[in-house]
Formats: structure tokens, C-alpha cells, sequence
């Protein structure tokens, strides 16, 4: 196969890098059906995702995730922006030196959270997992043998399963389907959107077990994305916390959790249950629920529900500011100078 | 404000002192159509008393959305319901269509996950509640609209005045889900009925949506059935907790106690399958297998299959619930003290 198969740029060049991601969507209207606003989905975000970690995404419904998840797949064309894989653009056409779609989308698959939607219900779950090694040029044979390897592989006996369909199958289960078609072509990158989200605890467990293992079986890099938080922060080794499309915060998992910088990061976790009557929360962190992404606030686009806010809020957007450690914030209190009165309190 | 907090009980329907809120004994319900039969609850007891909130946990399929669905009679025509269901003092299952239409709404409200569904579209949300007030109080409408004001301030709509006009589209989830809530809440009935009302939001809306159910039912005394698969939850509202597996109540008890220490190997399973801070780099405990298929039920413990700690004892008859502390019960064998 081609070179890109291989890990080329070392351990140190990101697997994926991503500058100034942009996905603006119109909606439609008036009595010409021109665009009559714009929903922001993902707005001018900035992230790289190293070899063999996982990324943790987090962030409300409305913050881009999901967006972000499709375009990093290339299911959704950029608006703008620069995506390297393994230090190649990816897109343009190979003579030009980088990677094209099909073979990108070979290195690069998805698991999606509705696993029902996401197999084709008419194929036994074997042939649904052959399916893209055959497009790529896989022989019949080989294909079913893999598909077989990689059911069993993920915990399902192919004696037992390989000719059902998925309706004959329980969630749990089609979601291990579902990872082992994301597999089947042998890719560097998966990428995650809520897989366990639509699970009940006790499988859930099952299928975070099964995914911890799968990746250090096959040397994997994992991009994750839930709205949970511990479960980002039980899988992860870095977080990126989006709100309203842009990037609130990023860093390693321990300076998210233990040190939140940004004020978003700082409520979004003490809203979680407490798992102690005795330790209940009184007040909400936060009031209100996010805002439309068509008109997100000036300046920073949390100012509307934070605690914090000062006029400097409204007027400047943040830029990320850099507390040591790969831990970045975009908050005007990061930054020394910045004219917020609490500035530079969390500078490193 | 006020006058929705002080007004007494329902006239004629307050119950004696010392009767529950909610007896269930011994309920059943299959559904039965002409290719199957489910057992969705086989055998329920529950009380509750009048102010308190009991939450009952349970993955899909457990039987505790049937089990809630019951109090209020609103199961479909296929299900088969046996055993008592009293809610304050009265026999639900007697009532004939005219008094549980006044009892729905009146006495006992319910609250859903998904209020796009539960609200009307076609009518703003002060008519909605408006609406309510008129048919269980027979008050005029502009009164229903003076109460619908009030509700609206009271679940923390902000700017209330101006959403009385509000369609329930023009809302988001969370206002949706107070509205919700208001309209419920709307003839101040004893007992509310939630089926998972935070499952749908995020995280900063559902502990606004949690504060505030906590609240309302502290001020109005309500008693409260919570249904939720989530145990986070549940330790952020409930009093009491009831476990379900398989259309069975498999632990009841205070919820620090259940949290702290579960009895019953479903829920001590359930709790390490929960993933929490600090569990990091750890290897998560999980409950191997699946639940069962309610189609025909299993002759002991229906937990066994999966259950670590299972001997052959477990597979002969359906353990009792036992009670080794008071005010706790867990239906497992190897949990000490006299069956119940």
C-alpha cells in the first residue's frame, strides 16, 4: 500500500493538524431563497491531535462538536481553514504533495452515535464490515476473513453473529459492529462522536473497555467527542472544550479537570452530579441555556452567561492565551493586559 | 407568588394522616399482542409519602417508566395491569373515565423527557396553562392567565410577561422543560410524575432543571416519582431510591446509603460501570451480558446470568426481599436478614 500507511514524520509530528477551521451554514429564506443568516457552526478553530492519544471534544448541543467531527471526516466541505495529516495537506489532488480524499477517509473513519442508523439494515453485519475493504480493492476472500477477525476482535463470536442483521442485534452489540467496520480498513485515526451516549451504564462500560483495548492492539489514535464529562475525562489525555464554535480551552486532561482556566470549563464542571447526597450542589453554576450559534455575542462569546464579564468582554474577542504546559485559554483574564480586571491572575 | 404555594390539598381527596401517598402492591403489567407477551413489571411494591421523592433507577427495559406510567393509567390498551395502585387513599384502577380526568392534572401531573412532544404546538404556553387551571378549577380565564403569570415566575422563565405568548417552538430546551414544569404544576397536585425531565438537556441546563424541581417540591410538599437512569441524578434529588431489573424492584433505600454502599450485586455493579472522576486509568468493572428478554420469565433471580457472586440456589426460586438494616430491602440471597 501506499506510503502513508506508514507513520512518516516521527511521534512528534501531529497525526492531524487543524488551523482556522471554519463551517458557516445559511439559512434559507425570503422570497428569493438567499441566505437570510448564518449559523456559525464552527467558527475559526485551532487544535492538533498527537500520535496515538486521545482527544477529548466536550461541549453542549449547538457548541460544534459534531460539526467539527464531520468536517475532520471530510464529510462536510471546509469553508476555510488548513488540515495536515501527517505533515500533508489533505485535498488536494497527490502530485501536488499531499493526500487525497479517498485515501485520507482509508487512514481516517468515524463511529457514529446512532448505531442503528449508521449499518446498512439489509446486509448481515459481516458484509457491512467487508464492504469498504472491497471498494478499496480488498479481495472478496480476504475481506470476509477480515471482517470475521475483527468481529471477533471486538467481542462478538463470528460463528455466533456474522450472518445477522442488525436488527437482530442489541445496541451494544451493533455499536461493536459499528467499531469494527471503522476498523476494517486499517485506519491511524477514529474518530468518535458520542459512541457510548445512547448506551445504558453497564454497556457502556463494556464498549469504553473495548475501546481502551482496541487501541493499544492496533496503535490507534482516537479523536473522542461527548457532552459527558467524566467519560472525556476517563478516556482522554487531552481536552479541547468548545462553546458556540470557537475553542474555549485546550490542554491535558489533568490541567482541564483539576485547573480550569476558562470560566465556560470552570461551570461546565461543577454542573455535574455531585455522586453524594451529602455534597449537593445549591446554586446552579450557570443561568440560562447557551445562545443561538446565528448570533453569537460580540467579543467573547461566553460573556452573556459569565460571572465575569466586563466591557472588555464585548469588545475584544480572546485570543488563546498560553498557561504553560499546552493548557491554553481564550479568555481576556488569561491574558496580562488585556484590560480585565481579573487579567493575568491565571497566567502561568 | 404565593397564593400557588399556600393554597390546601384538592377539598375531599386529602387522605388521612398516615395513609401513603402511594401504595403499589404487588402490580404487574404485560403488554400482549397477538405475536407476544412482554413482562415489562412483574411484582412491584412501593410507598411513598406525601413530600417525599423517590427516585427509581433502572437501565431500558427495566419496567420503570411502565411502573410510572401506571400511577396515572396512561398505558395503552395492549397492557394488562394487575395489583393495587392507590394514589392518596384512592383506587386508581376503579376510577371511570370522568374522575380520571379529573384526577390527571388535578391530583397527580407528570413530566416528560422530551417537552416538544408534551406541549401543544399549536397553542402559546399561557393558554396551555391557562387551559389547565380553567378545567380543574373552573376559574374565569382571565384568571387562568393571572395563575399561568404566576407559574411562569415561579419555574425562573425569565422575562415572563412576554412568554406567556410564546409558542413552544420559540422557547429553548431549557424554558421548554419550565414550561413544562409550569403547566404540570399549574392545579398544585401532591403528586408529580417525571419520566427522565432532565435526560435531554445539557449539563449546565439539567442542574438549573434538578435546583429547581428540588426547590419547587420542597415549597409545594409534593411527593415525587422521578424515573431516571442516571445514579448522579438521582443522588442530586431523590430521598429514597428503588432499584429496578426486569420489572423488579431489586433494592430500596435511602439514596446515601444506596450510593455509599449498595446491598445488591445489579446496583453494585451499576456503580462501578458508572464512570466517575477519579477512575482514570483504570480498568472500569462492567456486568457482562445483557438484560433479559421479558418475554418469558426466568424462574429465580433474573439477575443471575450476569451476577458475579450467583450460585445454583439463585436459579431455583425468586429471592425475597430482605431487609438487613431497617428502611433498606435488597432481593439477593446472599444479603443477610429475615426476608420481608
Amino acid at each position: 500500500m501506499s506510503s502513508i500507511d506508514q507513520d512518516r514524520g516521527g511521534p512528534a509530528q501531529p497525526l492531524l493538524g487543524l488551523r482556522g477551521l471554519k463551517k458557516h451554514f445559511p439559512i434559507r429564506g425570503g422570497m428569493f431563497g438567499g441566505a437570510v443568516a448564518t449559523v456559525r457552526a464552527v467558527d475559526g478553530i485551532d487544535f492538533t491531535v498527537r500520535k496515538g492519544e486521545t482527544l477529548g471534544i466536550v461541549g453542549e448541543s449547538g457548541c460544534g462538536k459534531s460539526t467539527t467531527a464531520r468536517l475532520l471526516m471530510r464529510l462536510l466541505a471546509l469553508d476555510a481553514g488548513e488540515m495536515l495529516f501527517d505533515g500533508e495537506p489533505v485535498g488536494v489532488n497527490d502530485q501536488a504533495g499531499g493526500i487525497g480524499l479517498k485515501e485520507y477517509r482509508r487512514q481516517v473513519q468515524m463511529v457514529f452515535q446512532d448505531s442503528y442508523a449508521s449499518l446498512n439494515p439489509r446486509l448481515p453485519i459481516e458484509d457491512s464490515i467487508a464492504f469498504a475493504p472491497k471498494v478499496h480493492g480488498v479481495p472478496a476472500k480476504e475481506a470476509a476473513e477480515r471482517a470475521r477477525d475483527l468481529l471477533a476482535a471486538v467481542g462478538l463470536s463470528p460463528a455466533q453473529f456474522a450472518r445477522r442483521y442488525p436488527h437482530e442485534l442489541s445496541g451494544g452489540q451493533r455499536q461493536r459492529v459499528n467499531i469494527a467496520r471503522a476498523l476494517a480498513l486499517q485506519p491511524r485515526l477514529v474518530i468518535l462522536d458520542e459512541p457510548v451516549s445512547a448506551l445504558d451504564k453497564s454497556v457502556e462500560a463494556q464498549v469504553l473497555n473495548l475501546l481502551m483495548d482496541l487501541k493499544e492492539k492496533f496503535g490507534l489514535t482516537y479523536v473522542f467527542i461527548s457532552h459527558d464529562l467524566n467519560v472525556v475525562q476517563y478516556i482522554s489525555d487531552r481536552v479541547l472544550v468548545m462553546y458556540l464554535g470557537i475553542a474555549a480551552e485546550q490542554g491535558p486532561v489533568d490541567a482541564i479537570y483539576d485547573r480550569p482556566a476558562h470560566p465556560y470549563t470552570q461551570a461546565l464542571l461543577a454542573s455535574r452530579p455531585a455522586m453524594d447526597p451529602g455534597k449537593r450542589r445549591m446554586e446552579p453554576p450557570l443561568t440560562g441555556d447557551p445562545p443561538n450559534p446565528v448570533n453569537p455575542p460580540s467579543g467573547c462569546r461566553f460573556r452573556t452567561r459569565c460571572p465575569f464579564a466586563e466591557a472588555v468582554c464585548a469588545e475584544r474577542v480572546p485570543l488563546s492565551a498560553d498557561l504553560g504546559g499546552g493548557h491554553e485559554a481564550a479568555c481576556h483574564m488569561a491574558v496580562p493586559g488585556s484590560g480585565h480586571s481579573g487579567a493575568g491572575r491565571l497566567a502561568a | 407568588m404565593s397564593d400557588v404555594l399556600d393554597r390546601p390539598g384538592l377539598a375531599g381527596t386529602a387522605a388521612a394522616a398516615g395513609t401513603p401517598l402511594v401504595r403499589l402492591s404487588d402490580l404487574h403489567v404485560k403488554f400482549v399482542t397477538r405475536d407476544r407477551t412482554v413482562h415489562a413489571v412483574n411484582g412491584v411494591d412501593m410507598r411513598l409519602d406525601a413530600g417525599e421523592v423517590l427516585c427509581i433507577l433502572g437501565e431500558s427495559g427495566s419496567g420503570k417508566s411502565v411502573t410510572l406510567r401506571a400511577l396515572m393509567r396512561l398505558l395503552p390498551k395492549t397492557a394488562r395491569v394487575t395489583g393495587g395502585i392507590e394514589v392518596g387513599g384512592r383506587d386508581v384502577q376503579a376510577m371511570d373515565e370522568g374522575t380520571l380526568a379529573d384526577f390527571r392534572g388535578g391530583d397527580v401531573a407528570m413530566i416528560f423527557q422530551e417537552p416538544m412532544t408534551a406541549l401543544d404546538p399549536v397553542f402559546t404556553i399561557g393558554r396551555q396553562i391557562a387551559e389547565t387551571v380553567q378545567r380543574h378549577e373552573r376559574a374565569s380565564r382571565a384568571a387562568g392567565m393571572a395563575r399561568a403569570l404566576e407559574l411562569l415566575e415561579l419555574v425562573q422563565i425569565p422575562s415572563a410577561k412576554r412568554r406567556l405568548d410564546a409558542y413552544p417552538h420559540e422557547l429553548s430546551g431549557g424554558l421548554r422543560q419550565r414550561a413544562m414544569i409550569a403547566v404540570a404544576l399549574a392545579c398544585r397536585p401532591k403528586l408529580l410524575l417525571a419520566d427522565e425531565p432532565t435526560t435531554a438537556l445539557d449539563a449546565t441546563v439539567q442542574i438549573q432543571v434538578l435546583l429547581l424541581l428540588r426547590r419547587l417540591q420542597e415549597q409545594m410538599g409534593m411527593g415525587v416519582v422521578f424515573v431516571t437512569h442516571d445514579l448522579g441524578v438521582a443522588g442530586e434529588i431523590a430521598d429514597r431510591v428503588a432499584v429496578m431489573y426486569a420489572g423488579k424492584v431489586v433494592e430500596e433505600g435511602p439514596v446515601d446509603a444506596m450510593m455509599r454502599a449498595p446491598l445488591h450485586p445489579y446496583p453494585k455493579g451499576l456503580l462501578g460501570a458508572t464512570v466517575h472522576a477519579g477512575m482514570r486509568g483504570r480498568r472500569l468493572t462492567t456486568i457482562p451480558g445483557a438484560p433479559p428478554a421479558l418475554e418469558t420469565l426466568p424462574k429465580g433471580c433474573a439477575f443471575a446470568p450476569r451476577c458475579p457472586e450467583a450460585e445454583p440456589a439463585c436459579l431455583e426460586a425468586v429471592p425475597a426481599l430482605r431487609g438487613p438494616v431497617p428502611g433498606r430491602l435488597a432481593r439477593c440471597i446472599k444479603v443477610p436478614g429475615a426476608a420481608s
